[in-house]
């Protein structure tokens, strides 16, 4: 079958894959490019671990088709931390003991990102239903809700 | 060791696997690959219960792309009617869970597998398997399973004589019961229900399976234990464990769920009949469907008391469902159910009911949350007659040192007065409810386990160590290790690293469960690396030429000691390690132990809820765990032990059910509909670590994963009750059934 | 999987075009937000042909505000409008609903149209637009028409567009002075999960009088419904008792629920009436701020 051509930006770079149709970005991330960062534990958008951003929109991969993302800019986990520095939410998420398993860890870190791109200055609140649709079976999600918190109050901090 | 002293031992330190948790480098089972590999999928059945006439595989085989089909005829034959056992599993079950042979046993139960070009044509390829059945009834539920004419899953199983879904019993006893109830001035007896619970792990079960020629296998998988996927799978396909290497790829979470196999046999056969290494990655439907989640149950306790808080007698039975095959968590539901209590007539009671549904596998202290559920429900109703505080109550009924539990062993030190107290002090306690808000509390207990362990501890080259232990990691305890082997040698932190060794490169260890990883691993580790520094004394000696009972191992170095103290500098790991190959050559050491001593764990919880009495909802609105953890290696992740624990618990208590539909499919298998605790369902859970620790164990370490999963679903019920006066004993207590009790 | 076609036209002309040439000859989907598709897409429920991704047409992502009057193109996904300040102020209860469904992340990419179109009676943001007196423009091969929401469906997964026809955008009628609108909806958790049941109400008020009302529900029957006898009972009454208990037992009896996993008959009749209630004084509050 004739498979589509796409030419996307992925972390700041350049792009070009080949997919089917009905291929997820998640599918060709993880299966095509080897980008395993990025999770698959549900494939329905109901979990978040496949978490990335489209376009600086927070998005599950798994809902997003490959053939969609011509011309697009897409952020995974692997693009977070830069220049061999980690991002602030990834230094405070091992400091704060806020993973167990990690398997979730990469989306609940994209969407987290995303959150204090957009709020600075969140209650535990809106970390709470912001983070929602990232499941975590391990924490019980109070370690990464202070994690968050500690992230934010360091980028307030720094600003 | 003084505790002020400790340098590590009880720090938040990073723990060692972070790093590549949060860049997306850690290496799960599914990230793995390997050239010229190809994609299994798996053929399951489409009705709960039914008879395999024929399988023919001819079509699939044919199609282009399709490298290899496997089936239950490419498995070793395992009769049914003598038991293989292996730990606490019987492979004549683990076989036929895998891939069906006689008998389908529930939807979604394996039948056939392909391996394949892509996952596509393997998918493909499973439709054209042709499988002739003879349906039969099929029986979901307890009751349909137990009553007089119910469809019989297992011929051979007999129960009273006859043929039976009942597949094993278990009995505790102590003192005399009917003597017990006759001395007390109240008696509660109450009947209860639970739902079957997933455990929920988000990562799928997933491995990558490689066979030579010479059946020389590689596995790569996520599982609770190497050496368990080794073993089943040696039995399984035949290829003995010396050819088997078992890689333990980091884990997504298991909670009991990965303690067994279901896909590396499958693709080991795959990949021996294609030549080619076999993927295989379930779909988060196919771990709802055909995983194992834990029982569903039904129980009925009796408890009586005297006037003045004194509990004489206790009673309990207990029917938990197994799934198809034998083996459900009985133990923990009769055994924990009165442990954390001092009573002088018990005798519990446990049924193993085998139904038309996946078979269960261990989740978190299996059987024990659905025990302590119903007993600590009753509690409550029996403190209430009483007008008793319910932790009162508990406390004035605590096991102590020296009480003899219902399920056998005399109690050593332990700490549940301890957490009583604690929760009696606690702010908690005594902060004030609004109008329609309630304050519920249970205890609970967990056996905790030893078992089988090795660790090898290495000096490098430069004076660095690197411990190797037999346990996938999977919450944490690289950190602890990294810990303790730190505060040992009295090095850096970072100067340690530490690795989950394969099946080829570490001795035998047991699962990760059990709540044992951290309590056997630090016993041989510990005794690995004094070990190490007795040889790094023995080499400082050779140095300085003195007595080896001379030198002290201080600070990271060897220092020396007595009469010697002061005459010569001393010698740093570091120093030691450069000397190593004149001094007697490479310093390391390993210690393998089939581990004792791991004592039970208890808890107790308050509970906060809010209900919304128009629309049945309760939310928890402020939880407190306070248990006793032994000594807290790394705090942090002990913490991180009991709030996880807590929230599967709560899971549990309110919305979490595998819904049956007629056709005896499950009906809700995804996230959508098998509603697990979502972020802003939740406060903050706070912790309270209460540390006696176990004189058993050279740093103090009890086990500490289960038992907070064990008084939450009692726990919420009670604080239900307290808010609106309501008892709920069916759970979970989700908001149609709360609202159709609370408007009745 | 035979040949699978994948088109992005970039305009409306176009997208009709191949809608109603492509959906002769197999089965196409339209692509918008793909938060329902993609799902039914892995789960084999559904198998396009053709899916024609609708996000490149300009109208279908415009945002307008023409005195008061606001146009949503069918394909603005939730986290965009809400970023439309102005919006929320003039129908917080639309948006609200828009906002419900589902995470963060399928809120970067579920929109209007695709809520309607997917035809789930369980669908938040259908009631909250039934309320709202907004309606749908549609093109087809035969041109342009203008429907209103509440007789958009003809049953689950069902809807009223001809062949060839495309949802191009919503149109709101003009925010009336001391009007608000709300919708609550009933789940288990606290998010992530279908509507049980959801309420919307819109309600405009006069001198503490109701001088107009719409009141919506989902998940209670096979469509979204428009409870008329519930909007009169309300209109006319300065909200006494007796007229909201009637309004709300109105919304029972229009109830025409099933028994399923996420909750019984009698469970959302009960409810419907409690999420009227709160929905209405919620609107009301707001209706009395502006």
């Amino acid at each position: 079958m004739a498979k589509i051509q796409v030419k996307t930006k992925i972390n700041g770079e350049e792009t070009e894959f080949l997919c089917q149709p009905y291929d997820t970005v998640l599918d060709v991330l993880r299966r095509d490019l080897n980008m395993t960062g990025t999770k698959e534990v549900c494939s329905t958008g109901d979990c978040g671990a496949c978490s990335i951003t489209l376009d600086g929109r927070l998005v599950c991969s798994c809902l997003v088709l490959a053939a969609e993302t011509e011309d697009k800019d897409i952020e995974t986990i692997e693009g977070m931390a830069k220049n061999g520095k980690f991002n602030v939410l990834q230094k405070t998420f091992l400091e704060h003991a806020a993973l167990q398993c990690g398997i979730c860890t990469p989306g609940m870190l994209v969407a987290a990102k995303s959150l204090l791109e957009k709020n600075k200055n969140p209650t535990e609140t809106e970390i709470r239903y912001w983070l929602a649709g990232n499941l975590c079976r391990c924490t019980g999600y109070d370690k990464i809700v202070k994690a968050v918190q500690a992230a934010a109050e360091e980028i307030r901090e720094n600003a | 060791m003084n505790e002020m002293d400790n340098k590590w031992i009880g720090k938040n330190t990073i723990r060692p696997d972070g790093a590549d948790k949060v860049t997306g480098r850690a290496e799960y089972a599914a990230d793995t690959i390997m050239p010229g590999m190809i994609w299994g999928k798996v053929l399951r059945s489409p009705h709960p219960h039914a008879t395999i006439k024929s399988i023919n595989t001819k079509k699939a085989e044919e199609l282009d792309g399709v490298f290899s089909v496997a089936t239950s005829a490419d498995c070793i034959d395992f009769p049914v009617d003598t038991p293989v056992i292996l730990g606490i599993q019987d492979i004549r079950w683990m076989a036929r869970n895998v891939l069906a042979k006689e008998k389908v046993l529930f939807h979604g139960h394996p039948i056939a597998a392909v391996a394949a070009r892509t996952e596509e044509i393997a998918e493909k390829a499973c439709e054209l398997i042709e499988v002739e059945y003879d349906v039969h009834p099929w029986a979901i539920d307890i009751d349909d399973a137990i009553k007089p004419d119910a469809p019989i899953l297992h011929d051979f199983i007999k129960f009273d004589g006859r043929p039976s879904n009942i597949a094993g019993t278990l009995e505790h006893k102590k003192g005399n019961v009917e003597e017990g109830f006759k001395d007390a001035d109240i008696i509660i007896e109450k009947e209860f229900e639970t739902a079957a619970v997933h455990q929920g792990y988000l990562e799928t079960h997933a491995c990558l399976v490689s066979v030579s020629p010479d059946d020389k296998t590689t596995i790569w998988s996520s599982s609770q234990g190497q050496f368990m996927v080794r073993a089943m799978t040696s039995f399984i396909t035949g290829i003995p464990q010396s050819s088997i290497r078992a890689i333990p790829a980091e884990i997504g979470g298991g909670f009991g769920g990965k303690t067994i196999v279901y896909l590396e046999p499958v693709a080991t056969i795959l990949s021996k009949k294609s030549g080619r290494p076999v993927k295989m990655v379930m779909t988060r439907e196919e771990v709802m469907r055909a995983s194992g989640p834990t029982s569903a149950s039904k129980s009925r306790v009796k408890i009586g008391a005297t006037n003045n808080g004194k509990i004489t007698a206790a009673q309990g039975t207990f029917y938990l469902q197994a799934g198809a095959f034998p083996g459900a968590p009985i133990r923990g539901a009769a055994g924990c159910c009165l442990a954390p209590y001092d009573i002088p007539n018990a005798h519990t009671f446990g049924y193993d009911v085998v139904s038309n549904r996946s078979k269960v596998a261990a989740y978190r202290a299996p059987g024990a949350p659905i025990g302590a559920y119903a007993v600590e429900c009753v509690l409550d109703e029996v403190a209430e007659a009483l007008k008793m505080c319910p932790l009162e109550f508990r406390l004035k009924n605590a096991a102590k040192e020296g009480t003899k539990a219902v399920h056998g062993p005399t109690y050593p030190v332990m700490g549940y007065v301890e957490t009583l107290e604690a929760c009696l002090s606690h702010p908690h306690y005594k902060a004030p409810l609004k109008k329609l808000q309630g304050r519920g509390y249970a205890s609970g207990f967990w056996f905790n386990a030893g078992g089988e362990s090795s660790a090898q501890v290495n000096i490098t080259e430069d004076g660095n160590v690197v411990v190797t232990t037999g346990h996938p990691d999977i919450g944490g305890s690289r950190a602890s290790i990294a810990n303790i082997t730190a505060e040992l040698l009295g090095i850096d932190i970072n100067r340690v690293s530490v690795i989950i060794g394969d099946t080829a490169t570490i001795g035998f260890s047991n699962l990760t469960g059990g709540s044992r990883v951290l309590f056997a691993s630090a016993l041989v580790v510990t005794e690995s690396t004094n070990q190490v520094i007795d040889i790094l004394k023995d080499r400082a000696s050779k140095i300085w030429n003195i007595d080896k009972e001379a030198i002290e191992w201080e600070n990271g170095e060897a220092r020396p000691a007595g009469d010697n103290a002061g005459k010569f500098k001393p010698l740093s790991l570091v120093e030691l390690a450069e000397k190593a190959t004149p001094t007697g050559g490479p310093i390391g050491a390993g210690h393998q132990v089939n581990t004792v001593g791991a004592e039970g764990g208890f808890a107790t919880h308050i509970c906060d809820v809010e209900v919304d009495v128009e629309l049945g909802i309760a939310r928890i609105i402020r939880y407190t765990a306070a248990q006793d953890v032994g000594k807290a290696i790394h705090p942090a992740y002990v913490e991180g032990q009991l709030q996880g624990g807590v929230v599967q618990g709560i899971g549990w208590a309110l919305n979490e059910e595998y819904i049956y539909n007629k056709e005896g499919k499950l009906d809700n298998p995804g996230f959508l509909d098998y509603r697990i605790p979502v972020c802003s369902d939740l406060p903050m859970i706070d912790t309270i670590l209460v540390e006696v620790p176990n004189p058993k164990h050279p740093q103090g370490v009890r086990g500490v994963g289960e038992v907070p999963i064990v008084p939450p679903l009692s726990a919420i019920a009670n604080a239900i009750y307290n808010a609106i006066g309501t008892r709920f004993y069916s759970l979970p207590m989700s908001p149609p059934k709360v609202l159709e009790k609370i408007s009745d | 999987m035979s040949e699978v076609k994948f088109v992005s036209p970039e305009t409306l002309e176009q997208a009709v075009d191949e809608y109603s040439k492509s959906s002769k000859e197999g089965k196409t989907k339209i692509l918008a937000g793909g938060t329902d598709l993609l799902v039914q897409i892995r789960s084999g429920a559904s198998q396009p042909d053709t899916i024609i991704d609708i996000k490149n047409i300009k109208e279908l992502k415009e945002i307008s505000n023409y005195n008061g009057s606001y146009t949503i193109g069918a394909a603005v996904a939730g986290a965009v409008l809400d970023e439309e300040k102005d919006f929320g102020n003039n129908w917080p209860g639309v948006l609200e609903a828009l906002r419900l469904i589902g995470s963060e992340q399928i809120q970067g990419r579920a929109s209007l149209g695709g809520n309607l179109c997917n035809a789930s009676p369980a669908g938040d943001s259908v009631p909250a637009l039934i309320a709202s007196g907004a309606t749908v423009n549609v093109k087809g091969p035969e041109g342009e028409r203008n429907m209103p929401i509440e007789s958009f469906h003809a049953g689950p997964g069902k809807t009223n567009l001809k062949n060839g026809e495309i949802v191009v955008n919503f149109q709101f009628p003009k925010k009336q002075k001391h009007s608000g609108d709300a919708y609550i909806r009933m789940i288990p958790r606290t998010e992530m999960d279908i509507a049980v049941v959801g309420c919307a109400v819109n309600v405009t008020i006069e001198n503490d009088k109701c001088v107009d009302a719409r009141v919506a529900l989902g998940a209670v029957a096979p469509t979204a419904l428009l409870v008329e006898d519930a909007s009169k009972a309300l209109i006319g009454s300065n909200f006494e008792k007796d007229a909201v208990e009637k309004a709300a037992l109105a919304c029972e009896a229009a109830c025409n629920p099933i028994d399923d996993k996420r909750g019984t008959v009698s469970y959302r009749k009960k409810v419907s009436k409690v999420l009227f209630k709160r929905a209405l004084e919620k609107a009301i509050e707001r209706a009395k701020r502006g």
